[in-house]
């Protein structure tokens, strides 16, 4: 009797009828399959605290990691901000790191190419570096019609996206102008 | 942000968040927040909970709309119309909060005799240039107490740069960007009459400038019923006083405009009479769309300025340090110690090579000399002339208004790197976009070599991104990226390397500034990943020491200390990283001064000195939060004082006083020259001292105010790629605006490339109200394609009272299209971009694009393919009197039998 009342109160209709949750939202749901599960959260080896990339409000974010794969991106209910919330973007910003269009590896597209073509990082970077530096060199100015100094380049420009790191748009105008290069803009004119 | 920083000094949200639940009233206009910083929006939810008054002023009802306690659906466009109508609300019925305007604002000072206002030009102000179309600013300075100049260091060269400025080539630089942390250099404080009854004082000047905008004006032109009018200015102004505030919020809805930087000019006046800036649940709440749009300012990767809001030199202005900082060394505020804050700029990048002798290194900085912004560079780049182009996580094709003509930008290159997460459509362009459906790209005719650099996401590299409130929070590395992606801060500072190997031994003068740059950041890691840590460090700057700084005020003009950007100084003070500080909110005080770190100094609310009484008291118990403490002799309260700690409230500045010094006690706005917020704008704004009602470049409707219809010095950048829909013309009848969802980011890159997002939003609609289907046939569900002289786009349509047609006085009924701008051809969920079919008109001061209103034909069904499409299009055109669109092959040649007249190439 004893066992046929467990397999009957495993069954979660016959809970959702019979006990104190009847649209089945709470408690009734659960199964035994429900019980094993464990949360990635509490799984994961290490949090680490991190920030939404989206927008400006910046809400705080929990970054899950396991066996050095991000598993899971939560608010931070710390935040005096987003007090743990996060909107849908938020919310998937796992995927940016997960996406599996995602891609990872150097392309290239020659000239009159109609394909991409596969290229060592170490090479691309030589490559730009070298592209760089006859582009600075086509577009020099020393100075302008009326002998003022310029001492620039406008054979070299660049547009960020407001992801980038204060960091890194430092380091970026910091280079650029030492290169003489001005057309240097960022999505936050746009 | 010039219309903050010209108006207060800094360009940045003056106030945080959290501070709106503290509100008495919210005004959200030119945002959709609930959208679009949802998260943000719980503090309106907290404000509302606790009985503040809630309006929303937007063409479109939103989700926004929905919270609110009255929406205002006024005509796209018509913004500066109804505020104005309130500034004149508040002037007529003596509303505004008098003791405030008096003391922290500029409306006693008398303004120069030779100053005409556009009452009185029918639309323009005195110094009009119609040849250069810009204005010569000279006529709208103050009357100045004393001789102008006289307070600078070297008068001459002061005025000397005053003369310069009023040369086209500066003007459209965009000097007035550089007023984001220090407002725009003035000759002398000016004359005071603080009864305010002179005719040539700000406030006189002000109310005959707004007399005309009365609620049957605001009808007229917004079409918002002067009822409803009255609800607005009754909720404003009886939340705005000693023991209440009302708080703004804005977002692109008012910068992306033909007159944006003056949308926000007229809600800082309004909001400065009402007494509401300073002041807990005031203020105006400027949300940044993306998360370091902000950083991205103070730290600019933008060509007309440096860290901190330093100008970039102009070759006309700047050939020597002592040039460049004529225009304010010595003179009241803050700017007064531009040469300390530049002097630190220098020491930062060129270290040991950055001497006195040699002017600290200043000729090493590149010189500017007119446009430079984006979309120049765009024109340039089809006519051939930029060589290579870095697009660092920006997707231009698809973000950026006219995105055929970004497209043939990128097809004349001779070489194109993106970094990216995503393939995205701006390194697809040669084999995927409309144009190659056109045939007006070919593949095989293409000479662009483009590198395709994989980036890290946010959790796989370290840094710090600035918010919407100014502040700054770190970002530990969670995980290292895959494969060959790499941070930003990786790929250049290794490319920086790798240049600087190539060139070790050049003896070539044009060589030295990369040579001689500090470039020894130590690295972590395989992958030799530089250290973030190190780089924020440089920025906060050290001291003779050697050792971090913690307050700008340390900077010195010797070369003594460094500081790679004077605003965020601080941020490392002993030696701390206080952007990582996450003390959580339930253990410290509501400001939570102890997450992340606000620029300046950590003061979270701006101008705080203006939430005391000029003596230093509270206005109100209920509206405490900065105050003199006169046992200590120090300002005291719930944040840090914006305001110098032992500055008694009645200190006056003694004869011959410089910087900082030469503020008063009462100057509350510590950046600005005068050390008062700017109802009048004697500088830093190049279209005007005062915002005026003008049509956007594309409106259906005549200017009922001016006999000008737009904006005189509206920039413009033709082409047959990038044709204007003509003004009031019958081919492109409709009104459009583009926003956000929710569900997606900008340009997509980040939104459409995720599974769960694509899957929320699916696909590409646009909203039309009941009586505009009935009027062009549209049927809810289907495809409609809509029509401007750029191209032709298609989209499902979604039929909604949420967009209303307006109907004008004289009976004209102005339809609106609403178009969100989150597609293109790649990713999981894909459609017609947007994007591709407004035009590149921009704002004088910002060199920001008109994309919130512009104007379209709608008709149902699907658009032309192929060569078809450029027929169609073509045809509108010719109907509607606008030269052809037509291009050779990549853009570059026109065709030219058919180029007809107006092609430049
Ligand atoms: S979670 Fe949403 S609201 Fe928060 S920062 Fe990200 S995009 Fe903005």
């Amino acid at each position: 009797m004893t066992a046929v009342k467990t397999w009957l109160e495993s069954w979660p209709v016959y809970r959702q009828l019979t006990g104190s949750d009847p649209f089945g939202r709470g408690k009734a749901a659960r199964s035994m399959a429900t019980e094993a599960v464990v949360s990635r959260t509490a799984t994961a080896d290490r949090v680490v605290k991190s920030v939404c990339p989206f927008c400006a409000v910046g809400c705080a974010q929990n970054v899950y990691v396991k066996d050095e794969k991000v598993v899971q991106i939560e608010g931070d209910p710390d935040s005096p901000i987003s007090r743990g919330r996060l909107c849908p973007k938020g919310s998937a910003s796992k995927q940016l790191v997960t996406s599996p269009t995602r891609v990872t590896t150097v392309k290239y597209r020659r000239p009159y190419g109609t394909e991409w073509e596969d290229l060592e990082l170490d090479t691309a970077m030589e490559m730009i570096a070298d592209r760089v530096l006859e582009a600075r060199r086509k577009g020099w100015q020393d100075t302008d019609d009326e002998g003022r100094r310029l001492r620039r380049t406008m054979g070299i420009a660049s547009l960020g996206g407001a992801t980038l790191d204060n960091e890194e748009n430092y380091l970026m105008k910091k280079l650029y102008s030492a290169l003489g290069a001005i057309q240097i803009e960022n999505q936050a004119r746009i | 942000m010039p219309g903050l920083g010209a108006s207060f000094g800094r360009g940045g949200a003056t106030n945080y968040l959290e501070d709106l639940a503290n509100s008495d009233c919210i005004v959200i206009e030119g945002s959709n927040m609930a959208e679009c910083h949802p998260v943000g929006f719980q503090w309106v939810g907290e404000a509302k909970a606790r009985g503040a008054k809630i309006i929303h002023i937007d063409p479109r009802f939103t989700r926004t709309s929905a919270i609110a306690d009255l929406h205002v659906p006024l005509r796209m466009g018509t913004d500066i119309a109804f505020l104005g109508g309130l500034i004149n609300h508040v002037l007529s019925n003596d509303l505004y909060f008098k003791e405030y305007v008096v003391a922290y604002t500029n409306a006693a000072a008398l303004v120069s005799e030779d100053f005409v206002d556009s009452e009185d030009l029918d639309g323009m102000f005195s110094g009009f240039d119609p040849e250069s179309r810009t204005y010569d600013d000279t006529s709208w300075q103050y009357q100045p107490e004393e001789p102008r100049h006289s307070g600078s260091d070297d008068p001459a060269e002061a005025a000397e740069l005053d003369r310069t400025g009023e040369d086209p080539s500066v003007k459209h630089a965009d000097r007035a960007q550089a007023s984001g942390s220090g407002g725009p250099p003035i000759p002398a404080k000016p004359q005071r009459d603080d009864t305010l009854q002179d005719p040539r004082t700000v406030f006189q000047i002000l109310k005959r400038h707004y007399a005309r905008y009365t609620p049957e004006m605001v009808a007229e032109v917004c079409g918002i019923e002067p009822e409803v009018f009255a609800q607005v200015a009754d909720w404003v102004t009886s939340n705005s006083n000693r023991e209440r505030t009302t708080a703004w919020v804005y977002s692109v809805g008012w910068t992306q405009h033909s007159v944006g930087a003056q949308y926000i000019r007229t809600c800082s006046i309004l909001q400065t009479l009402l007494g509401n800036i300073g002041r807990p649940g005031g203020g105006i709440m400027a949300l940044r769309g993306h998360a370091s749009i902000q950083g991205s300012t103070d730290i600019p990767t933008l060509f007309n300025i440096l860290p901190g809001y330093l100008p970039m030199p102009h070759a006309l202005q700047h050939s020597t340090l002592e040039e460049y900082v004529a225009d304010a060394a010595g003179k009241a505020g803050f700017w007064g110690n531009k040469r300390s804050y530049m002097v630190s700029l220098l020491k930062a990048w060129w270290g040991d090579s950055a001497t006195a002798e040699n002017d600290f290194a200043f000729d090493y900085l590149p010189k500017i000399n007119g446009d430079h912004s984006s979309y120049r560079t765009i024109a340039d780049m089809i006519e051939g002339k930029v060589s290579g182009y870095f697009l660092v996580g920006e997707n231009p094709t698809v973000g950026h208004p006219n995105g055929r003509m970004n497209r043939f930008g990128l097809a004349n290159l001779d070489w194109l790197v993106v970094r990216d997460l995503q393939m995205i459509e701006s390194a697809t362009f040669w084999k995927e976009s409309p144009e190659i459906e056109t045939g007006e790209l070919a593949p095989e005719t293409i000479a662009t070599e483009i590198f395709f650099m994989p980036a890290a996401t946010h959790v796989e590299k370290e840094g710090t991104f600035t918010q919407t409130q100014r502040m700054l929070q770190w970002r530990d590395k969670a995980v290292e990226p895959p494969n060959d992606a790499r941070s930003d801060l990786w790929f250049f500072y290794h490319l920086g390397r790798i240049l600087r190997e190539r060139l070790a031994g050049s003896d070539d003068p044009r060589d030295r500034p990369l040579l001689d740059l500090t470039w020894d950041y130590p690295t972590h890691g395989e992958t030799q990943d530089p250290s973030a840590d190190a780089v924020l460090r440089e920025i906060n700057g050290t001291g003779p020491d050697g050792r971090a700084l913690s307050t700008y005020m340390q900077m010195k003009d010797d070369g003594s200390t460094t500081g790679g950007c004077w605003i965020y100084c601080g941020v490392y003070a002993d030696e701390v990283n206080q952007a990582a500080r996450r003390k959580p909110a339930t253990e410290q005080g509501v400001v939570a001064s102890e997450w992340g770190w606000a620029w300046p100094l950590n003061r979270r609310m701006l101008y705080n000195r203006a939430s005391a009484d000029p003596d230093g008291k509270p206005w109100s118990e209920r509206k405490k939060y900065v105050y003199w403490d006169e046992a200590a002799g120090e300002w005291t309260g719930a944040d840090v004082p914006d305001f110098e700690k032992n500055k008694r409230p009645d200190y006056v500045p003694p004869d011959g006083a410089r910087a900082q010094d030469a503020l008063a006690g009462t100057d509350a706005f510590v950046m600005q020259g005068d050390g008062k917020a700017w109802l009048y704008a004697p500088a830093g704004v190049v279209d005007g001292p005062l915002p005026t009602h003008y049509e956007p470049v594309e409106s259906v409707v005549e200017n009922a105010l001016y006999k000008v219809q737009a904006n005189p010095t509206v920039e413009r950048i033709p082409g047959p790629w990038n044709r204007e829909n003509p003004s009031r013309s019958e081919v492109f009848p409709f009104q459009v605006t583009t926003y956000r969802l929710t569900e997606h980011h900008t340009a997509g890159g980040m939104s459409r490339t995720l599974p769960y997002l694509a899957e929320l939003q699916p696909e590409f609609f646009v909203e039309v109200s009941p009586e505009l289907a009935k009027l062009r046939g549209l049927t809810h569900g289907d495809y409609a394609t809509l029509v401007s002289a750029r191209t032709a786009i298609e989209a499902k349509v979604l039929v909604t009272e949420r967009v209303r047609p307006i109907r004008l006085r004289d009976g004209q009924v102005v339809h609106q299209i609403g178009m969100p701008y989150h597609w293109s051809y790649s990713g999981i969920s894909t459609g017609d971009s947007a994007n591709d079919l407004l035009g590149i008109s921009l704002d004088p001061n910002t060199h920001i694009q008109e994309d919130k209103v512009s104007t379209a034909d709608i008709v149902p069904g699907r658009r032309p393919r192929g060569p078809e499409l450029i027929d169609f299009v073509e045809e509108y055109r010719r109907r509607a009197g606008v030269a052809s669109g037509r291009v050779g092959l990549n853009g570059r040649d026109p065709v030219a039998a058919d180029a007809g007249e107006g092609s430049t190439l």
